[in-house]
């Protein structure tokens, strides 16, 4: 039986031994008295309810009584969450006990009582781990960290090689652990964007490895794995990164004025409850089609002919489609590199090349098949969704700035806001639930939102949810844009919901409107006091958008707050700053 | 005049504004919005700027989810239209670097800068002062801004109209100091508001119009003023003696606003309610605007101009109050001729021998345009010239007191720069009016100055076509009703109803002295120009020499009386 469904088993079969509950009888008798008599559906939906209470419940029963694994996600894309899982599951399945949680769950000190810990790790901006898994990082790079001669670990390292840094958080972590004493019972793995085969493979040799250390003896407790179901009360598959839906695009509107240089496109797109559910702060995956003219470009300059047929193991497409839907295209990564082999041109992922940039340097000797083996294949791409249903019912919204630019004279774009802002009349999509970023369960508590561009986007269903749920806690939005006449996303929204008190606060950086830039960073220290008194009353501080530069930008700035207004020391600032993010009231989605 | 209704919320908004400082301070620190607090839209009108809006991009934005494209219209204060080359260039710069590029010359003989964006506006407020022209009651519900007849051949009589276009305007200024703290960061004074011993603390129910005229000339149509001052000039005879200013006829009650579909208002032309003293300028218009202070309508702004108060007090109680508050009688009224109300293009010498280029800007608008390059070959002019300029209250500009060797550098400039219109331009053109209207006015409903070179080409077609091409038809253009082009005086106007509809009104004079009437509602171009020809064609066949076609269309019995 999957681990999934362990608590209907539980329902059907209360006093099953194998299953060993880890509740009282009495308590096994309420759950039976609750369940009698629901349908499917109804059972479904107490499941799902029951694992929604679990997954934000910390699990306190976990003493393990035999081998048990742990599998730590430090991920906020999804992927690592999703690898982890399917690890988590298939130990399970082979009698170890298992449990995946995300490394911003895990207490780092737990570290010395583990035996076995996989770790799948993803990099972010320079090199960076994951928001959420600093605390772990800091933990296990800093000096109180135990000697961990009693662990067996493997690291799986995700990452995008169209960065320098690639991989970069993996790497340290599966350093650190073997300089700690730990031993390695499988060699890291560096995944690109297509993570997928890499990732699988990784896995089978993890669970190998396990199988052959641990050897899990029948006394063993089966732990369950509570996740949430991913279905729904009408059976409804919910969409997923590999069984995506075909979802409707209901409007598209662009959404800056005339004089920006930066478009920006809002998008409402019809999102069933069933398959689509998400709250604010989540993100929806795309599974864009890459621009055809890029696809005519590269075939052109390789003297390939596009619509000539081309095979890979059982797949088979035309050249022009496989470039168009199932292959990267825009970004250049690291095995396209490899596969092409002309060491002039690494310099071109520094430089930001895509990968005509590079076929058109140095154009390589390539088959169609050779072509097609050498591209990875294609990623989706994720935009934070910029609305609530307690607002806009049975749709989600997208807020999404074009890239589209000029090199050498032909144009380039982002492969996924192109398709996005194109005429696409529906688009493949899933949710992406981002835990970590969601507003304050209690919504009494004040809410301060920082963000640039299209970081706003988020903050547009939080403010929705807000208003929705009545929540009393203020609502403060620190904004910033390129310029006021044109760039200022949603203005009218926010003016609105200042208008009708929803919007307590409401601060406008316009960076180009002036000699000097002005950013978001700066409005963060001109209120320096008022934003004190919020964070000292409770608040939460959320910041979104750009990981490169506004986020340590806004990091600085609040630390510069906390000790001018907080009476903090430099040290004691960044430790009460350290607290807020543990305390998970300085949440970050930074990209 | 309903003196028990309640009072429009424009008078609760005056009266509790601190002497119109409101929360203007606050409104401009506001940098989320372009826009200024509702309220405050009111009472910024008084310090020379309205709130506007660019209409052409207002649905566009509604859609991108951006506030409307606020920006803000300021008026500058120039009694009599005088400027100087040092401040020409100055308004100039402003106009590049804060504005939308263009300055406009206003039927008020005002400067007007467009596209102003809120947080330009207190600098650009301050940066106008720093020339010595302020903006202080160029808008709102107070004596605007003082105007006088700009033809400056009689430079003597001109020099001494608009000596008292400047006195009285500074009479009549308000005594707050809202403006020097808010635009030019002088302190706060702290305590009870300042005394406005003339203008009251709600101010005057309504905008309050004063021209200063110097016959035979009306170029600022006299009779459309709440207040008029008609020159009486002395011994200016055959036996060649130096003219002297004897007097003023003076004139109240005119005003041209109306609303479409509102019978209760209309335009009215001033009555003269006899002859003055020139010392007893400042008394008389002080006495004439406190008694529309303390009787004009409170509750109704629609029917708050003075022309209504006249109307409702009867001539004779509201001179006989006037006289009361003034302690200056009237002396019956002496005679007077108007013979144009058009401006004298071209170079014209004054009588010390300097001389006068008026020069011709459609809808007075300077702006570089393909081949007229108005705004770079006025910068150029004023950047050589020894003289001064004067903007009309036709919307056009004299360059002033040229000696006569600089006149050739001057020629060559308005011939590069592509002003030479005025040598061009058939009489129907040089003289034709258009308010600003869309894409700024927020009032306009309909095209005007953007409007009037179509509509101009498509009437002189016509006039042509019936062999009229060289009679000048007086030609007016407003966007709305209110009538910042003065429309109903012109022979023909066109009065916006809604985009691409225009009433159709004829029947004026050349020289300002007669309304127009309605002839026909809510008219396309088409329409107006198939109304227009049959009345063209008698023109063309009936007419007396030199006769004018409003004269023409009264004689004949073509309008109703």
């Amino acid at each position: 039986m999957p681990a999934a469904t362990a608590v209907p088993s539980v329902a059907t079969e209360p006093r099953s031994p194998a299953a060993a509950p880890p509740l009282s009888d009495a308590q096994l008798r309420r759950l039976a008295e609750l369940t009698q008599g629901l349908d499917a559906g109804a059972l479904l939906f107490v499941s799902g309810y029951a694992a929604g209470l679990a997954a934000a419940t910390p699990r306190v029963r976990e003493e393990a009584q035999g081998p048990r694994a742990t599998v730590l996600y430090a991920s906020h894309t999804g992927n690592g969450r999703r690898i982890a899982e399917r690890l988590a599951a298939t130990l399970e399945s082979r009698g170890i006990a298992a449990r995946a949680l995300s490394a911003s769950d895990f207490a780092p000190r737990e570290l010395a009582n583990e035996r076995l810990l996989y770790l799948i790790a993803s990099t972010h901006g320079d090199g960076d781990p994951p928001e959420g898994a600093r605390p772990f990082y800091d933990f296990l790079l800093g000096r109180k960290a135990p000697r961990l001669e009693q662990l067996r670990y493997a690291v799986l390292a995700l990452g995008d090689s169209s960065y320098p840094k690639f991989c970069e958080a993996g790497r340290i972590a599966d350093e650190r652990f073997a300089a700690l004493g730990a031993s390695a019972i499988a060699s890291r793995i560096d995944c690109d964007v297509d993570y997928d085969a890499a990732a699988s493979a990784w896995s089978e040799t993890a669970l190998q490895h396990a199988l052959e250390t641990l050897k899990p003896g029948a006394d063993a407790p089966r732990l369950s794995i509570v996740t949430p179901l991913r279905a729904t009360a009408h059976g409804v598959a919910v969409a997923t990164r590999d069984a995506p839906v075909v979802a409707e695009v209901l409007t598209r509107q662009l959404i800056t004025g005339r004089a920006s240089d930066h478009p920006v496109t809002h998008l409402e797109i019809a999102a069933p409850a069933d398959t689509l559910a998400y709250a604010p702060g989540d993100a929806v995956g795309v599974w864009h089609r890459n621009p055809d003219f890029l696809a005519t470009r590269i075939a052109e300059v390789l003297r390939l002919d596009p619509e000539a047929p081309v095979t890979l193991g059982n797949e088979r497409h035309t050249l022009r489609e496989w470039l168009v839907a199932h292959r990267e295209i825009t970004r250049l990564s690291r095995p396209v590199l490899d596969a092409h082999g002309d060491a002039r041109a690494r310099t071109g992922v520094l430089r930001g090349w895509q990968v005509i940039d590079l076929l058109e340097a140095y154009p390589p000797e390539w088959s169609a098949e050779a072509l097609v083996t050498a591209l990875r294949p294609l990623a989706p791409r994720l935009y934070s969704i910029a609305s609530s249903r307690s607002e806009v019912g049975d749709e989600l919204h997208l807020t999404v700035a074009a890239v589209d630019y000029t090199r050498d004279g032909s144009r380039r774009v982002g492969a996924g806001s192109h398709h996005l802002a194109s005429d696409a009349p529906a688009l493949r999509i899933y949710i992406e639930p981002n835990t970590r970023f969601r507003l304050p369960a209690d919504g009494d508590r004040d809410i301060v939102m920082i963000g640039a561009g299209t970081g706003v986007a988020p903050y547009r269903g939080f403010l929705q949810a807000r208003g929705a749920e009545g929540a009393r806690g203020r609502n403060w939005l620190l904004f910033g844009a390129r310029r006021f006449a044109s760039d200022f996303l949603y203005q009218a929204e926010w003016l609105a919901a200042r208008k009708r008190g929803l919007l307590h606060r409401l601060d406008l950086a316009a960076s180009r409107d002036q000699a000097e830039k002005v950013y978001v960073q700066h409005r963060l220290r001109e209120h320096g006091a008022e934003l004190w008194r919020w964070i000292a009353g409770g608040a939460t501080l959320y910041v979104c958008g750009d990981a490169a530069r506004m986020a340590p930008d806004v990091q600085a700035a609040l630390l510069g707050v906390v000790q001018q207004h907080g009476g903090h020391s430099d040290e004691s600032a960044q430790a009460f700053l350290s607290e807020l993010v543990a305390e998970r009231r300085y949440l970050r989605d930074v990209y | 005049m309903s003196r028990d209704a309640p009072l429009s919320p424009v008078e609760h908004i005056k009266a509790a504004s601190r002497r119109l400082r409101g929360t203007i301070e606050s409104s401009l620190a506001d940098a989320p919005t372009g826009a200024i607090a509702d309220d405050d839209t009111q009472l910024l009108k008084f310090h020379g700027s309205y709130q506007q809006d660019d209409r052409d991009v207002r649905e566009e934005r509604r859609l991108q989810k951006l506030e409307p494209a606020y920006s803000f219209m300021i008026r500058t204060r120039l009694p009599g239209g005088v400027c100087t080359t040092a401040q020409w260039l100055a308004l100039d710069g402003l106009a590049r670097t804060h504005g939308n590029g263009t300055l406009r010359l206003t039927t008020r003989q005002a400067f007007q800068f467009h596209g102003i964006v809120k947080r330009d506006l207190k600098a650009t407020i301050a940066a106008i002062n720093a020339t010595l022209i302020d903006t202080i009651a160029a808008c709102g519900d107070v004596n605007r801004n003082v105007i006088a007849s700009a033809n400056p051949v009689e430079s003597r009589l001109h020099a001494e109209a608009y000596q008292w276009a400047t006195q009285i305007s500074a009479h009549l200024l308000p005594r707050t100091r809202a403006y020097h703290e808010i635009w030019l960061g002088e302190e706060k004074i702290a305590g009870t508001p300042e005394v406005e011993p003339i203008l009251g603390a709600t101010y005057l129910p309504r905008k309050f119009k004063i021209a200063l005229v110097v016959p035979p000339v009306n170029d600022v149509d006299v009779f459309a003023h709440d207040l008029g001052f008609i020159a009486i000039i002395e011994g200016a005879g055959a036996g060649g003696g130096v003219p002297r200013l004897a007097g003023f006829n003076v004139t109240v009650g005119g005003g041209l606003g109306a609303t479409h579909g509102d019978a209760t208002t209309y335009p009215l032309l001033a009555q003269v309610a006899g002859f003055i003293a020139p010392k007893d300028t400042l008394a008389i218009a002080e006495a004439v605007v406190t008694t529309q202070r303390d009787f004009g309508d409170r509750s109704n702004r629609k029917r708050a101009r003075l022309k209504y108060t006249i109307e409702a007090m009867g001539l004779p109680a509201f001179v006989a109050e006037v006289e009361r508050r003034s302690g200056v009688r009237f002396a019956p009224a002496r005679p007077y001729a108007f013979t144009t109300s058009g401006d004298r293009f071209g170079w014209t010498r004054g009588y010390d021998g300097r001389w006068h280029l008026t020069l011709r800007i459609p809808s007075g608008r300077i702006a570089d345009r393909d081949s007229a390059r108005q705004l770079t070959g006025l910068r150029a002019i004023a950047g050589v010239h020894r003289g001064d300029f004067r903007l009309t209250p036709n919307q056009n500009l004299i360059i002033a007191n040229v000696p006569a060797d600089a006149r050739r550098d001057i020629d060559a400039l308005v011939l590069d720069h592509g002003l030479d219109l005025y040598a061009r331009a058939s009489g129907t053109s040089l003289n034709a009016l258009a308010c600003v209207a869309l894409p700024t006015c927020p009032l306009a409903m309909a095209e005007a100055e953007r409007y009037l070179p179509d509509f101009l080409a498509a009437l002189e077609a016509r006039l042509a076509h019936h062999g009229l091409a060289q009679v000048p038809v007086l030609v007016r253009i407003s966007g709305c009703p209110n009538g910042c082009s003065r429309p109903y005086l012109a022979e023909v106007a066109l009065i916006g109803k809604a985009p691409g509809r225009y009433n159709l009104h004829v029947g004026g004079d050349a020289a300002g002295t007669r309304l127009n009437v309605l002839y026909r509602e809510n008219l396309t171009e088409a329409g107006i120009l198939e109304a227009l020809d049959p009345l063209l064609w008698q023109f063309a066949n009936e007419r007396l020499p030199n006769e004018r076609l409003g004269d023409f269309l009264w004689r004949v019995k073509l309008l109703p009386a």
